[in-house]
């Protein structure tokens, strides 16, 4: 692979996929810090991985089904309580849709 | 033994509280004044629950005097901040969380409370678990009991700085990279990462779910035994979680090691490590050599590669669980009137520089373009790292080496440099990319007097042998030096 160069651009577009609001200061620490980074990681590509399948989980388990059934959860008022703006029983939200 | 009932091992507190020749509530109130008179100075919790331990010694007294007391009852535990117990603020050493009231258990907990054990706190870590040095925290740094102008390792810093300084007895931590093997190195204890998949992660504030596992840090093998046996097993709330049967830890503790292959990995010998601390796991080597255990040289051949692996997965994951901190149903929220800039601004302003930059990392290697490159590319490597463990373990029952490749490094010595930091965990990343389990051992002091940790590292299921192997290296004639710093 090709050296990847990171740019401002490339931190933008990342930042904006993961939600965070970046200040200028903070995207140009990101910059150096990311391509330093992403640099070191670079040396994965020493590795010859043609025949070699990806490990997604070590768990031995696989995915054990059982019956979807509801259980009533007696915290429902302690769980509201945690967020920062409700009304009645519901999360408050900005308007989404106009 | 000890000087001070905060300095007891769970073991010997266990003997005197059902021999009633000491209470419950005697061993608590040790703790909270250990943690009252050493707090200012070494910061290893962020939460200390005064009250809510006191009841909790009360209802133990009442069961050891009726004679029906389970396994930790009475027993003083600090418990990670990652970890939740209903109505206790869990911040997870984050800002964003810093009012946040769990309305539920992790199973972890359960399983102590109904195992009779105390709850002293919740104590400091990196932000989200994220870091090797407990300095990431939005709650202070912790500081090493053995040497206050250093790191107590991380992320399960306060954990291992409270057992060190004899806050607790026990501590419980989370071990995604070597969470819980290096503090317990910087700080002189026994820290033990499971099996994945064989403790529950229900209600383990997720970090990197393929890598993230609860394990004990204690004052010796035979206590982190005793925790293991509480909160080990299957769990219907994580579908991770494995079915087998749990043993019996202690009754396997008093097994023998002869005969035992240790087999000692040439690549976790090399270039990097301090020559104190190869000079102190050598002869733990040789230790248990004595003991009639057979070393036998293995090699790892893509450890190398394992970091980098590591800082792909691990970051991917992070990501994608740390997507759940919107400003919606917990946590801060900055005023927005659409919602992008609420998910924006509240993550922007309740996020720390450390966490930012995972969830950066991470959303990189996932994003279109750069997925097969980053993200699958170290996929590929993990299992080519699995699978030299399984190799290795063909030759050999056990894998011993050093935990860290330095003992304790000082305050804002890394902090600057993030791939520097990121390098330090060299020794512990690989075991949870394969998803062994491992156990740190304190095995001597360097010049300056800080702990250096063993590292035995076994195939998935085998904490039975680690702790055996454990508890018969401790009792070959090391002994804990307590921490003269405080």
């Amino acid at each position: 692979m090709a050296r990847l160069e990171i740019d401002s651009a490339l931190v933008e577009r990342v930042a904006r996929l993961a939600r965070l609001e970046l200040t200028e200061a903070e995207a140009d620490r990101l910059k150096t810090e990311l391509a330093e980074i992403v640099d070191y990681v670079g040396q994965l590509d020493e590795l010859d991985t043609s025949t070699v399948s990806p490990t997604t989980q070590v768990s031995e388990s696989g995915t054990p089904m059982r019956e979807d059934e509801a259980q009533p959860d007696p915290a429902g008022a302690e769980i509201l309580a945690g967020a920062p703006e409700r009304e009645g029983r519901f999360f408050k939200v900005p308007r989404i849709v106009e | 033994m000890a000087n001070a009932l905060n300095d007891l091992t769970i073991t010997e507190a266990r003997r005197l509280l059902v021999e009633r020749k000491i209470s419950a509530v005697e061993l608590t109130k040790a703790c909270l004044a250990r943690i009252a008179a050493t707090e200012p100075r070494l910061n290893a919790f962020i939460t200390v629950c005064e009250k809510e331990a006191a009841l909790q010694a009360e209802d133990a007294d009442r069961c050891l005097s009726a004679g029906d007391a389970p396994p930790l009852c009475g027993i003083p535990i600090a418990l990670k901040d990652i970890l939740t117990v209903r109505g206790v603020r869990a911040t997870c050493g984050s800002r964003i969380l810093e009012n946040f009231v769990p309305p539920y258990d992790a199973t972890v907990v359960a399983r102590l409370r109904s195992a009779g054990a105390v709850f002293l706190g919740k104590t400091n870590l990196d932000e989200f678990a994220m870091g090797s040095s407990t300095e990431n925290s939005g709650f202070g740094p912790t500081l090493n009991p053995y040497d206050l102008r250093r790191v107590p390792g991380g992320s399960s810093g306060g954990s291992a700085a409270a057992v060190a300084a004899d806050q607790c007895l026990a501590a419980l931590g989370t071990d995604t990279g070597g969470s819980i093997r290096q503090p317990a190195a910087f700080c002189g204890v026994v820290g033990l990462k499971p099996t994945y998949s064989r403790v529950s992660r229900y209600g383990v504030v997720a970090y990197a779910s393929s890598l993230d596992q609860v394990g004990p840090l204690a004052k010796s093998a035979a206590d982190a035994a005793l925790l293991l046996a509480a909160i080990a097993g299957a769990d219907p709330r994580d579908a991770t979680c494995s079915a087998r049967p749990v043993p019996d830890y202690t009754a396997g503790l008093a097994g023998e090691i002869a005969g035992v292959r240790l087999g000692v990995p040439r690549e976790y010998f090399g270039e990097g490590i301090d020559p104190e601390v190869r000079a102190r796991v050598e002869a733990a080597i040789k230790a248990l050599t004595a003991m009639g255990a057979k070393p036998v040289e293995v090699s790892l051949p893509h450890t190398r590669y394992a970091i980098a692996a590591y800082y792909l997965i691990a970051t991917a994951e992070a990501s994608a669980n740390l997507a759940r901190y919107d400003g919606v149903r917990y946590g801060v929220r900055a005023g927005a009137d659409n919602h992008l800039d609420l998910y924006r601004r509240s993550r922007s302003r309740g996020f720390g520089a450390e966490v930012k930059r995972r969830i950066m990392l991470g959303t990189f290697a996932l994003s279109a373009g750069y997925y097969d490159a980053y993200y699958l590319k170290a996929q590929k490597a993990r299992t080519l790292i699995r699978r030299d463990f399984l190799d290795a373990f063909e030759r050999c029952d056990l894998i011993a080496a050093a935990v860290s490749p330095t003992t304790a490094f000082g305050l804002g010595e890394k902090t600057s440099d993030p791939l520097t930091m990121y390098l330090s965990d060299v020794f512990t990343i690989a075991v949870n990319l394969g998803g062994l389990p491992a156990l740190a051992l304190p095995c001597g002091y360097d010049g300056r007097g800080l702990p250096v940790g063993l590292q035995l590292i076994g195939p998935a299921f085998s904490e039975e042998l680690l702790l055996r192997a454990g508890h018969a290296y401790e009792r070959c004639g090391f002994s804990r030096r307590r921490p003269a710093a405080l």
